[in-house]
């Protein structure tokens, strides 16, 4: 299980302390209480080129749900979509696909946007989940703007059920300053300074997906196998270093900022976040490989607010919201018009855009990894051993 | 309405794993057979349950028997308030406060300062231990408050104008009579921590787990209901042994009481 934590600077925090002893508060704060800044949202909504103008009919509600990842958003996105629409975005987030599907299957979520991620959407479809997406609800998605390789995913038995959001790498981030300024470069390396000098410090993924994949990485091994004797050997190699984990969890952040622990599985985003706030984290893919994947924005069947949905989803896919997120998250975009706009320091930046060559030993994860009762049973089985 | 969930979930036990998650009926003893792979999970939680009851017993009959005996009747209230407080915020904040005072910058950080150094705190046994102490805390001073509140202050006078000392006093007078609260309180804690989930996913960096964590995990990651539903159906069998002989040795220890009893 993981939660979200906010992280506030010590700087901001005693800023805003002051700020609120002194009897004072910011402007926009100021503007939301007193709702002026929801009347000027819509007066310069109203004034073109002023603000992204996505196409909203009538009234969308008070709110809309949006189960994701951490670390994954500007929450300053959020708030523009509130002001422009009047619905408040709420946030859920999940450690894991397999926790995601495991609420819808069980029924009624409350969710109304949700991003699984590309090995997914066979099964949303099998289990009728998933909402196929009216594309004409839509107007800022436009297909030709997407990388083909990062968007396919989304469509099943040429049906559209999700326009990419983001994509990425499952690497690992290591804090170098332990390891004499040195970053490892392989799985291998991963799981032996686990479980040597670097004992007690190591964090894994509450995810079957990324965590099995990099003990079976660390063997030579498909990121996606199911073979018995394969996974068999990945269950031992993890048991093995069970004891000398810090935590099994996908928010890794708090404990990798804090000093707590020393190296972790990571995704790209993640790691470019980790990297810019404290550059002795280095962000590193194995060279066995491991996982590229991209996300993307789908709606469930259950959502009693889809028009809600719909219109979230459409102001993320402006390419002027857009290039906020991916500014605020480091994770790349498949959209061809947000990476024009983005600056050319990030378009050559090898965490968030790594070489070919780096790229090709990586495999998207296979929807057999997520039904597969042996993968399940194996995670399970390694978190209560 | 108590018992239609608990035929439900006794009904899937014997069921098998649905191919995409879920639970196909059937009538299998399979999801029992498997049982042992979650000896762990038991293992932790058959032993941080009678530890976390039994220390915050130890840290509560102080507590209660100050508020109820010691302190002045005026901050008799105030006090119990405070005891109360911490309830009013969600055990997941006050989990959150945790996390940060035994993370590395918390009193790892102090204790470095006086010199002791490479304490690991967070996600450990202790960690848990002391997160259970703290959230369970108030539901065992409550009931033993009561019971000492409630206590006839003229039986100690009686006695101590028998001639006993004060700890002879408190062991054959005070003590006995608490029992109730005791025995009410333990059993309150005991139970609700045989089913805790939340703390040792928090502090015990998910790594220390218990049955409740093995539940959420195979409900919510694995989606193997099936095999869930054993695990609950044990974790209930094994509630209702332990509770049974709990209340057989209350009862009889009760029984012996009554024939010193002057009430």
């Amino acid at each position: 299980m993981t939660k979200n934590i906010d992280h506030i600077s010590k700087k901001e925090f005693i800023e805003k302390l002051e700020s609120y002893r002194k009897g004072s508060i910011t402007r926009r704060h100021f503007l939301n209480v007193t709702g002026l800044g929801a009347a000027a949202a819509v007066m310069s909504a109203s004034v073109p080129g002023l603000r992204p103008q996505p196409a909203f009919a009538g009234d969308i509600g008070d709110r809309v749900v949006l189960a994701t990842w951490p670390n994954y958003h500007d929450p300053a996105n959020f708030d523009a979509f509130t002001e422009a629409t009047g619905a408040y975005v709420q946030v859920n987030v999940f450690g894991s696909n397999e926790e995601m599907l495991a609420k819808l299957q069980a029924g009624a979520t409350g969710w109304d946007v949700y991003v699984p991620t590309n090995y997914t959407f066979e099964d949303y479809v099998k289990e009728d989940l998933i909402e196929p997406l009216d594309v004409s609800q839509l107007p800022n998605y436009d297909q030709s703007a997407f990388d083909a390789r990062y968007a396919e995913a989304g469509s099943v038995n040429g049906k559209l059920y999700g326009v990419p959001k983001n994509w990425g790498s499952t690497g690992m981030a290591i804090n170098t300053k332990h390891n004499g300024g040195n970053a490892i470069s392989s799985w291998r390396e991963f799981f032996d300074i686990t479980m040597d000098k670097f004992s007690g410090r190591t964090i894994v993924h509450d995810y079957q997906l990324t965590t099995i994949g990099s003990a079976l990485n660390a063997f030579g091994y498909s990121f996606n196998s199911i073979d018995e004797k394969e996974l068999a050997d990945a269950e031992k190699l993890l048991i093995d270093v069970k004891p000398h984990l810090f935590a099994i969890t996908s928010d890794y952040q708090p404990g990798m900022r804090n000093g707590d622990a020393w190296l972790t599985i990571c995704w790209s985003g993640d790691g470019k976040q980790l990297n810019s706030d404290m550059p002795e984290i280095a962000y590193v893919l194995g060279k066995e490989g491991g996982e590229i994947w991209s996300d993307y924005w789908a709606i469930p069947k259950s959502s009693e607010r889809k028009a809600a949905a719909y219109a979230l989803i459409n102001f993320m896919l402006d390419p002027n919201v857009n290039v906020k997120e991916v500014l605020a998250h480091g994770y790349p975009t498949a959209d061809s018009r947000t990476y024009n706009q983005l600056p050319d320091d990030l378009k050559s930046d090898p965490i968030i855009f790594p070489s070919q060559e780096l790229l090709s030993p990586l495999e998207f994860g296979a929807a057999v990894t997520l039904t597969d009762p042996n993968r399940a049973e194996l995670m399970a089985r390694f978190k209560s051993a | 309405m108590l018992i239609i969930p608990l035929t439900v979930v006794f009904i899937f036990s014997f069921g098998e794993r649905a191919p995409s998650g879920g639970v196909v009926l059937a009538l299998t003893v399979e999801q029992y057979v498997n049982l042992p792979a979650r000896w762990a999970a038991f293992k932790n939680t058959m032993t941080l349950a009678p530890i976390g009851t039994l220390s915050a017993l130890f840290i509560a009959y102080p507590l209660a028997y100050f508020l109820a005996v010691k302190s002045h009747p005026r901050w008799k209230t105030i006090l119990l308030v405070l005891v109360i407080v911490p309830f009013w915020t969600s055990i997941l904040i006050r989990s959150y406060a945790w996390i940060f005072l035994l993370g590395g910058r918390g009193i790892p950080a102090l204790l470095e300062w006086v010199g002791i150094e490479g304490l690991r705190l967070i996600n450990t046994p202790f960690a848990v231990l002391v997160g259970i102490i703290y959230g369970y805390l108030p539901l065992m001073v409550f009931p033993i408050f009561v019971s000492l509140d409630k206590l006839d202050k003229r039986l100690l006078e009686a006695s101590s104008d028998l001639g006993a000392k004060p700890w002879k006093t408190f062991l054959q007078v005070t003590l006995p009579l608490s029992i109730p609260g005791i025995a009410t309180g333990c059993m309150l804690v005991f139970i609700l921590l045989m089913g805790e989930y939340l703390i040792p996913a928090l502090l015990g960096g998910g790594k220390v787990f218990f049955v409740g964590n093995a539940l959420v995990d195979l409900f919510l990651q694995s989606r193997n209901w099936a095999y869930g539903s054993a695990v609950a159906v044990t974790l209930v069998v094994v509630m209702l042994v332990i509770v049974t002989i709990y209340m057989r040795l209350i009862s009889r220890l009760g029984a012996r009481r009554e024939d010193v009893s002057i009430m």
